[in-house]
């Protein structure tokens, strides 16, 4: 597969290393209440979509960025790919 | 002499030497060892798969399922190599496989005769009972049995390389499509990539006789390929197999760089694995005849029509004098006109269709079938029933079948692309769901004739250069044959109890798809694992379509509702090798030195693997012949005096920023922000579920300044986790990190003397005393007159201990400044074994207990985890699940008998316990000999291990048969109290 980095252009999907659901970036706050309850959905709930999934991938080999890949699990064809970071801070995670 | 007096595209004037079985025979630059052996007579290449048939060559190209032989000998000795493709040079060794005493008289013939026991799935019932016997006694009989070719055990004295190439359009296959693809996007100046697996560019052109406007087909090949060749901007990959189509326009091909070469050129490589990155494909892969399936059509003489004519054109070789064709379609009479033309002598066209054209020269027998054939090591007769039904034999050498032919889609379907059934064609077509990026022309998109093939790959190149929005034109392409496909379907002789048939690899006759069909495997892809129809290294290219169509006939369906089974990579088969590439031997992966490994090797040192780090595991001295002594003498050197140890393979992470220490105080379970300058904490990270993931220590060298260490094995997990949290989770902390582990060479000098020792490296202005520089100290300092350093003083061992980092390139020096002022003190350099023994000794954790399976808690540390903040993994750590009062904790354990050796791994029990899962209470994770305890010792966890010190259990590894008797202790063997850590 070929990954259009943001910064960098295509690269070859060697180069990444793959970790999962995006959701990830929605890290719930420990300190909320609740907490407990979020951390257990956050921690072991995915969804296993059968066409378009947003999924979290680290430029391991190149240059240390982690991306939110749009990529359709069927056909893998990428729709998007975006800086985490720039992703995060939409979902109000700068505070 | 089977070679005919004039023509082939072969060079007479030369003459290659080569033997098959031990016997020497003659050929031409040009052959390949299939038409080399039919040009001396010799029909017999093989035997086959199951019944130990003789067989000879079926095709004459990469799908031949038959002709498979083993080449060359000694460490280049390769089985199953298709006699077809092989590449004549002089001195070719070649012999034939899966047959003893010899090819013509095999004892395991005998299975020919057994064959009603030996039909589809015969071994899933035959050698059900005893099950004990499978493994033992059916599997290597069968195996012996039913082999094909045998490896070698020696190593390859060949290389392999592995490389990248980039294109606008990759062409697959140079016949007529592509060659006026190239031709067209070549002198348009895109950059073109054309591959064939043939060593001569042409496909077809080459084996036919009809003209390109004023030439041959194949003088057209040759003089566009020279035009090719001499643009820029195309590479010709001959001798190059397109072995799968793979996300986004990326392809694998596999150059046979010397194959064809008694051994490779001196430094050149055998094969070459590209990667090739293509923004765009044209699929020209052409198409594969199929034969028909009647009584005994497995003998050798019996070969497609298409490869036959082939012999004849290409290479001016015939099978035999006398030959025959059996043919459904138009095609097979070109076979009969090509030999005619030859001289050569056709007994009859054997046409199954009732309307089937005339042949001027041949008797052509309209509505007949061939029903069966004689020869037992070479067809001598074929017996024909004629459309009236009498039956009549002809005496022939050779017949051609032609069961028409199909589209090769093979890659077309790489990405789960399903072909389409076209009836005009009576073939599967590519399906409209390609691989991105591809287009498929000529006959592989069902284009037969020459004329319409030149047209659809000179379009599918103007279609990709208007994509990339460049300007082609047209090539002024020859006039060529543009004759119709005329085809009446027609797959199996019916009517008869002998086996006719369809896979001559994996020995699948029609009767073992009956079978199949009786037995309820009726889905093509039951059909396929059932009788193994498909699945031998031919893949099938011969064989499923007559596989399916059979079945489609019994279940009554067409063949477009039975549809095909999955194409999948690599097309034909890849040598290990060439997947392998350089990562062979000491280069299978990459390995990293310590700043003092020069100076181990000079000691002697005994290495070990670390991750991917090679280690000192320990320093033998004169006179000690067992590890243990080295080790024992190490540890108990450091612990009376002074001993040094290479740390550096530990990761170091620099973190800086105004937020650092927030930063880390969410990454570890364990509070940082109050850490102060010129301290150091030991910290432990979780993973979000609240399992211990990786521990180390944090020092702040300044307010906004960290450096991080992670254990050797998790350096890399460590970084992604840690720049995961940073740019996903908190994008806005003001904080950086990045990796300092080969930047810094670190040592530990530890044990009573360690102050001593370093107060005579470290530059005077720096004050080591306890006062000065006390436990959990860290500073930046310099040593040896004015080198860069860090020092700290943390303690694995337990001993009075430091770690000092100096700039990589100075750690050389530095082990040999620091052995040469510790001689005094009898310094001694210990390895990663000391290293070990110390930490169990000390009851420090490490890899074997945070396992991926234990909490802070089990580990002891249960209060670190802090509530006052967030950090990652808090909140998880604290279910109820794992906060059992009653679970796991890390305690030590000393056998009763100090001399009974512990073994990790091994279950703890109660004394009298049964050894079994239900009595199981925890599990030993490190052990060693204590030279300071003179004792085994082991640590582990136990169930409520903490209220459980000195009850005696019983600790038994059913693997090793250690079975001892251990009383629980603290896991602080040494110190408990940290006098030496603090002195």
């Amino acid at each position: 597969m070929i990954i259009n980095h943001p910064l960098l252009g295509p690269c070859d999907a060697q180069e990444f290393t793959y970790l999962g659901d995006a959701r990830l970036i929605e890290r719930p706050d420990g300190m909320a209440d609740g907490a407990a309850a979020a951390f257990f959905d956050y921690a072991y709930l995915r969804e296993n979509p059968a066409g378009e999934h947003r999924e979290l991938w680290f430029h391991e080999q190149g240059d240390r960025s982690w991306l939110v890949v749009t990529r359709n699990t069927l056909t893998h064809d990428i729709i998007s790919v975006e800086l985490a970071r720039d992703v995060a801070r939409r979902q109000g995670r700068s505070a | 002499m089977n070679r005919l007096s004039t023509g082939g595209q072969i060079d007479r004037a030369k003459t290659f030497r080569f033997t098959f079985d031990g016997v020497p025979y003659d050929g031409h630059p040009g052959d390949t060892l299939a038409s080399a052996l039919l040009a001396n007579g010799v029909r017999l290449m093989g035997r086959s798969f199951k019944y130990h048939r003789p067989r000879g060559v079926l095709t004459a190209g990469s799908e031949e399922p038959n002709a498979l032989v083993q080449l060359r000998n000694g460490g280049r000795q390769e089985p199953n190599t298709r006699a077809t493709t092989a590449e004549l040079f002089n001195g070719l060794t070649a012999v034939s496989q899966n047959a003893w005493p010899s090819l013509k008289f095999d004892a395991l013939a005998i299975n020919d005769r057994l064959s009603n026991f030996l039909t589809a799935g015969f071994y899933y019932k035959t050698f059900m009972w005893p099950a004990a016997f499978w493994e033992k006694l059916y599997e290597p009989i069968i195996r012996r049995a039913a082999g094909l070719g045998s490896i070698t055990t020696e190593p390859d004295p060949d290389s392999y390389d592995k490389g990248f190439l980039h294109c606008d359009l990759l062409i697959i296959g140079a016949g007529p499509a592509g060659l006026a693809a190239a031709l067209t996007a070549g002198r348009a100046g895109a950059r073109v990539i054309l591959a064939d697996e043939d060593f001569r560019m042409g496909g077809r052109l080459n084996a036919e006789t009809h003209a390109l406007g004023e030439q041959s087909g194949a003088d057209w090949a040759a003089a566009i390929v020279a035009e090719l060749a001499s643009m820029p901007n195309i590479r010709l990959l001959t001798r190059t197999t397109i072995l799968g189509a793979f996300d986004h326009g990326i392809y694998g091909a596999v150059e046979r760089v010397a194959d064809h070469l008694p051994e490779p050129a001196p430094g050149k490589p055998r094969q070459i694995l590209w990667r090739i990155y293509s923004k765009a494909a044209v699929l020209c892969a052409g198409a594969i005849e199929r034969p028909i399936a009647f009584a005994n059509n497995d003998r050798p003489g019996i070969m497609m029509a298409g490869a036959l004519r082939t012999y004849v054109n290409r290479w001016a070789v015939t099978p035999a004098q006398t030959v025959a064709v059996f043919t459904n379609n138009d095609d097979g009479h070109r076979t009969a006109r090509d030999l005619l033309a030859r001289g050569l002598d056709v007994a009859a066209i054997i046409d199954t269709r009732a309307d089937a054209p005339a042949c001027d020269g041949a008797q052509v027998m309209a509505g007949a079938q061939v029903i069966d054939s004689a020869g037992r090591l070479g067809l001598k007769s074929v017996t024909v029933r004629q459309a009236d039904g009498r039956e009549h034999q002809l005496k022939l050498g050779a017949l051609g079948m032609s069961g028409g032919w199909n589209p090769n889609v093979a890659l077309s379907s790489h990405q789960r692309g399903r072909p389409q059934w076209n009836d005009e064609i009576a073939a599967f077509l590519p399906g409209a769901d390609l691989p991105q990026g591809m287009q498929v022309a000529g006959a592989a998109a069902g284009r037969f004739s020459t004329q319409a093939a030149l047209a659809s790959g000179a379009d599918a190149a103007m279609q990709v250069l208007s994509d990339m929005g460049k300007t082609g034109h047209a090539p002024d392409l020859p006039m060529a044959e543009d004759g119709k496909t005329r085809i009446t379907p027609f797959w199996h002789v019916g009517g008869t109890k002998a086996r006719a048939w369809l896979d001559f690899q994996n020995d699948v006759t029609v009767k073992d798809v009956t079978l199949a069909h009786q037995e309820g495997f009726r889905s093509v892809e039951h059909l396929k694992r059932y009788t193994t129809l498909g699945m031998a290294t031919d893949q099938g290219k011969t064989a499923n379509m007559g596989g399916l169509a059979v079945m489609a006939e019994l279940t009554g369906q067409s063949i477009a509702q039975t549809g095909t089974t999955m194409f999948r990579p690599p097309y034909t088969p890849v040598a290990m090798g060439a997947l392998a590439g350089r990562s062979v031997g000491r280069d299978f992966r990459p390995f990293r030195l310590t700043p003092s490994h020069k100076w181990a090797v000079e000691q002697g040192a005994t290495f070990v693997e670390v991750g991917m780090w090679l280690r000192a595991q320990w320093f033998p001295q004169p006179g000690e012949s067992d590890w243990r002594q080295s080790v024992d003498r190490e540890v108990r050197a450091t612990r009376s005096s002074v001993g040094v140890c290479d740390v550096t393979t530990l990761g170091k992470i620099d973190v800086q920023g105004r937020d650092a220490a927030a930063f880390l105080n969410r990454i570890y379970c364990n509070g940082f922000a109050k850490l102060a300058v010129g301290r150091v904490r030991y910290g432990l990270m979780l993973r979000e579920d609240g399992i211990a993931m990786d521990d180390g220590t944090a020092a702040r060298l300044a307010d906004d300044h960290f450096v991080v260490t992670t254990t050797t094995a998790n350096a890399v997990a460590v970084f992604r986790h840690m720049e995961f949290a940073r740019q996903c989770l908190w994008p806005d902390m003001d904080v950086q990190l990045i990796s300092t582990t080969e930047a810094w060479a670190q040592f530990a000098v530890a044990g009573p003397n360690s102050r001593a020792l370093l107060q005579k490296i470290v530059d005077p202005e720096f004050d080591l005393s306890n006062d000065g520089f006390p436990f959990m100290a860290c500073g930046e300092i310099t040593v040896c007159g004015g080198c860069p350093a860090r020092l700290f003083r943390i303690s694995f061992s337990g001993e009075l201990a430091f770690e000092i980092a100096v700039p990589t390139r100075y750690g050389d020096a530095l082990i040999r400044r620091l052995m040469a002022a510790g001689h005094e003190f009898g310094v001694t350099p210990y390895g990663t074994e000391a290293l070990g023994v110390m930490r169990i000794e000390k009851g420090h954790a490490a890899g074997n207990e945070l396992n991926g399976q234990t909490t802070a808690l089990n580990l002891g540390m249960g209060r670190m985890v802090s509530d006052k903040k967030d950090s990652i993994g808090a909140v998880l750590s604290r279910r109820e699940g794992l906060q059992d009062e009653k679970g796991l904790r890390l305690v030590g354990f000393m056998p009763r008998n100090p001399q009974d050796r512990v073994i990790a791994g091994a279950h703890l029990l109660e004394t009298g316990a049964e050894l079994r899962a239900a009595n199981d209470l925890g599990y030993v994770t490190s052990a060693c000999y204590s030279p300071t305890l003179n004792s085994y010792i082991a640590i582990g966890f136990l169930k409520a291990g903490d209220a459980r010190l000195g009850d005696v259990l019983r600790a038994a590894s059913p693997l090793t048969g250690h079975d001892t008797e251990v009383t629980v202790v603290s896991p602080h063997f040494i110190d408990p109290e940290g006098e030496r850590l603090r002195a």
